[in-house]
């Protein structure tokens, strides 16, 4: 399969910091491929480059054949690259439904060609209700009807986490990058979540994953790609990635909740614990 | 519920001169509040909906003024380089169409603008635009006469040709006229607020990175919305020079533009009733207050309210009072109407 | 060459006085992240003390003026404590808006106390100036410049040199840390405002014999601080010293070349200017990004 998303040499310097120093790899269609390291690894640094919100100092991001270089996170979206984000995932005054709304904003740009003014004449009738339909239906798939009408920021914090992945899939990606997508989920919740990024695959959306709990790394990836001090030091299938000595060493040589991380990861490999 | 309380308000107002009779000094009063509600309308929705805390609203309407006046009136101005422009009058209707649309031509300069600096630099910009709005009506004395004012601005005129027309010379007339104004700014707000340029709006105002990630183009976004706020406000600005027939460069008087933004504030910002409710408070509050105390006292109670109402009501009145009924805001309330029935 | 000339000292003279004005409002917002509209506010009060004690009381000139410093350093602490500290906590578009409540109570209270006519503060100078060549200063203008300057100074060693502006300048940097310090943080939002408060005081109180003293003055005033604020970076004090300066010159300038209706348009065209070219004012480092 052919690549979707090549991260070309990319380096990003803040001042004499380097964030990232010439990371160079490629997610192929289809797949599920994560991106770990320990912590300021760059991981976040990197998915700030693909989507937009970072320049970076040297190097390139290509999606599908087509150069990110200047583009502003919104037209790369249009592209049908999305992303979540860590910490604020929700438009916290708005209903779970609103949000989801929100996110459709380029499905409604499709519907009515000159929004303001359709807005204005009060043209938008019919294009609204296929977007409520939409809506609606979306937040059936990722579990979260039930609370429609509640304010997104009143949400447990597990469940805007889901909103944030509505949102992004609400702008119709080709591919979803999702930053630390369980993270303050328990552990059911995080279950039924690996199941929903199957889903998502399944319809053909590739996926790349930056996360911390391993045995959902490697329980869900393809293929992983490990970064430690803004360079790539390990590339490849889960199996080899647990056993990689550049790795071990990578989150050994960090404090104990990073050995933690590796002691789970190497537990997974006899005890699956998310089915 | 949300949808009867403009309608009753709206009756209301309609109604109002035949309670009240023929008292000029009231009507007045209603009149000048209407046009500062049409502005802090407008006012909100840069304010409100978008967030953007624009302090030189006034010059947008001050700009409205001035070109409907100018428009109305004619003028023969020595531009430099052996270059004149000479006007002759049009009717006001043109008037304030081109006010409309050149104060929306500034606005487009501020949106512009507002997605560069923002924060308490896009405050101080905004300020100071005004500030070289109002030393300009004041120094080009050529063309706006300075302190010694425009006068005799040509009352408006409605009406179609072959139909016939009339002059709105009276109270009573320029009343109706600031009420369906006022009414139409409200409606064309709510349609646009529950659109998904609204939606839009309101993204970027709550979560900016995230709105950018769904693909809102936040330049443009908050382009649109400065320029239908600033239209608006020059729209205002026009009902101001025709009914009252005569402007000097007082009319970009910082202290309006706070005045517009008390009443949003007050009423509710981001919220449809918010400045209506707090402009009508606002508006009348003077005359209220004149029969008991001196204009200075009364300003001084004007900022005692402001602060209070801060303090009790920090989210303003229409949203506290919502709340107090325990309803929701009159915002997202049509929108939770509409929604589908949820998919079981 | 003359007029050039005079038009630079014009400028350093009014210079102080605006650098006073810019450095109360910066240290304000830098420390407390307040937009202070009440600054031109205490400005206007500032000149009115000033005009009560020489003029109405028949006080010395020379001690009036720390009169009026005392007075807007009195009725800033006053302002803080009742308004600002209860909305500690709040975004900087509530306190904003309340300092515009207080700002307009300020405001209407003086004219609503002295009238709107405009009033002079006799001064003790001599009334000729003093000629150097074609140059020629009132002896009135260089006691101001003197007096700003040495304000300033001693704002500068209030700063650097005290354990008071140790601990603003801990809460500059990071309020919660310097509360964990230690730092009584309440107190010294109640200083900072204080003391910029008496800067503006000290402004008005030395411009208001200059020129005249009515209950407007502050409005433009408290629009030419932000300016100066906006150039030098919000919350960089020197910028605003410099700023000030920067101001001054533009206006001379602009009134001398250009028109002098013109004058007071001069700063705001210098903002919109610099904040087209650089977002975060002349003197304000460049921001990280993420």
């Amino acid at each position: 399969m052919s690549a979707i998303l090549s991260v070309d040499h990319v380096g990003v310097r803040f001042g004499g910091l380097v964030a990232i120093a010439d990371l160079h790899f490629d997610v192929r269609e289809g797949e599920i491929v994560s991106l770990i390291g320990p912590n300021g690894a760059g991981k976040t640094t990197a998915f700030n480059v693909m989507t937009g919100f970072l320049k970076p100092s040297q190097g390139e991001v290509r999606f599908r054949g087509t150069s990110l270089k200047g583009l502003a996170p919104h037209a790369i979206t249009r592209l049908g690259l999305a992303r979540t984000f860590q910490r604020t995932s929700v438009f916290p005054d708005d209903t779970v439904f609103d949000n989801v709304m929100i996110g459709l904003h380029q499905v409604g740009g499709r519907l009515g060609r000159a929004p303001v003014l359709d807005a204005l004449l009060g043209r938008a009738g019919a294009g609204e209700r296929q977007l409520r339909a939409r809506a609606a239906a979306l937040l059936d798939w990722v579990g979260l009807s039930g609370r429609m009408h509640e304010k997104a920021g009143a949400l447990a914090y597990g469940e805007q986490r889901l909103v944030g992945v509505a949102l992004a899939l609400a702008t119709e990606p080709a591919m979803l990058l999702l930053d630390e997508p369980v993270s303050g989920m328990n552990a059911s919740e995080t279950r039924v979540f690996v199941r929903l990024i199957r889903q998502v695959r399944e319809r053909g959306i590739t996926i790349l994953l930056v996360e911390h709990d391993m045995p959902m790394v490697m329980e869900v990836s393809d293929r992983i790609v490990v970064l430690n001090y803004g360079r790539l030091i390990a590339e490849g299938p889960p199996d080899r990635i647990r056993n990689d000595p550049a790795v071990i060493e990578a989150y050994l040589g960090q404090g104990s909740s990073a050995r933690q991380a590796a002691k789970s990861a190497h537990g997974s490999a006899r005890e699956p614990v998310h089915a | 519920m949300t949808r009867l309380l403009p309608l009753a308000l709206l009756a209301g107002l309609v109604a109002l001169p035949l309670a009240l009779g023929a008292n000029p000094y009231l009507l007045n009063a209603l009149i000048v509040t209407g046009i500062l509600t049409i502005g802090a309308m407008s006012l909100n929705l840069l304010l409100g909906f978008t967030g953007q805390l624009s302090l030189g609203h006034i010059a947008f309407f001050g700009i409205g003024a001035y070109v409907s006046a100018l428009t109305s009136l004619g003028f023969d101005v020595e531009l430099g380089f052996g270059l004149r422009a000479v006007h002759e009058p049009w009717p006001p209707v043109v008037g304030f169409l081109l006010a409309t649309v050149a104060a929306g031509a500034c606005g487009y300069l501020i949106g512009r603008l507002s997605f560069r600096v923002r924060g308490a630099y896009f405050v101080i910009v905004t300020i100071s635009f005004a500030e070289v709005v109002r030393l300009v009506a004041l120094n080009w004395v050529e063309l706006t006469q300075g302190p010694l004012a425009l006068t005799n601005i040509p009352a408006f005129t409605l009406g179609l040709p072959g139909l016939g027309f009339w002059t709105l010379k009276s109270k009573l007339q320029n009343y109706y006229l600031v009420l369906a104004v006022g009414t139409l700014c409200y409606l064309l707000i709510a349609r646009l607020v529950h659109s998904r340029f609204g939606r839009a709006m309101r993204g970027l105002k709550e979560n900016e990175s995230l709105a950018l990630s769904v693909g809102i183009n936040a330049t443009r976004t908050l382009t649109v919305a400065a320029v239908i706020s600033a239209a608006m406000a020059g729209a205002a600005g026009s009902l101001y020079a025709h009914y009252l027939r005569i402007i000097d460069p007082d009319v970009f008087l910082f202290a309006t533009t706070v005045t517009m933004v008390i009443m949003v504030v007050a009423g509710g910002k981001g919220t449809l009733m918010g400045p209506v409710v707090g402009g009508l408070i606002f508006g009348l509050l003077p005359v209220a207050l004149r029969p008991v105390m001196a204009p200075e006292a009364q300003w001084i109670v004007y900022g005692l309210v402001l602060i209070v109402i801060l303090f009790v009501l920090p989210r303003g009145i229409v949203p506290g009072m919502a709340a107090r009924l325990g309803r929701r805001p009159a915002r997202s309330a049509p929108v939770l109407e509409a929604s589908p029935a949820v998919p079981q | 060459m003359d007029e050039l000339i005079q038009h630079l000292v014009n400028a350093l003279i009014l210079g102080g006085t605006y650098a006073l004005l810019g450095i109360g409002l910066t240290l304000i917002f830098g420390i407390m992240n307040v937009v202070n509209f009440t600054h031109g506010a205490l400005y206007t009060v500032g000149a009115y003390v000033m005009y009560l004690t020489v003029a109405a009381l028949g006080l010395n000139f020379f001690l009036a003026l720390p009169v009026a410093i005392l007075g807007g350093l009195v009725l800033g602490a006053v302002i803080e404590v009742a308004l600002l500290r209860p909305f500690r906590g709040s975004d900087i578009d509530t306190t904003m808006l309340v300092m515009i409540g207080a700002g307009i109570i300020l405001q209407s209270g003086t004219l609503w106390t002295f009238g709107g006519v405009a009033k002079a503060i006799p001064s003790p100078f001599p009334e000729a100036p003093l000629q150097i060549g074609m140059v020629s200063v009132s002896w009135l203008r260089l006691f101001v410049l003197g007096a700003a300057l040495a304000l300033i100074a001693l704002t500068y060693a209030l700063i650097n040199r005290t354990k008071l502006g140790l601990a603003m300048r801990a809460a500059f940097q990071d309020s919660d840390t310097a509360a964990l310090m230690g730092v009584d943080v309440r107190r010294i939002y109640t200083a900072t405002f204080a003391l910029g408060s008496s800067l503006a005081a000290a402004a008005g109180a030395l411009l208001g014999p200059v020129y005249v003293v009515f209950p407007q003055m502050g409005g433009l005033a408290e629009l030419k601080a932000f300016a100066i604020v906006i150039l030098g970076g919000l919350g960089n004090v020197t910028g605003a010293a410099i700023g000030g300066f920067i101001l001054a010159l533009a206006e001379e300038l602009g009134a001398g070349y250009v028109s002098s209706g013109y004058r007071d348009a001069m700063g705001f065209l210098i903002i919109i200017a610099v904040l087209l070219c650089r977002p975060t004012g002349l003197f304000a480092k460049a921001e990280r990004i993420g």
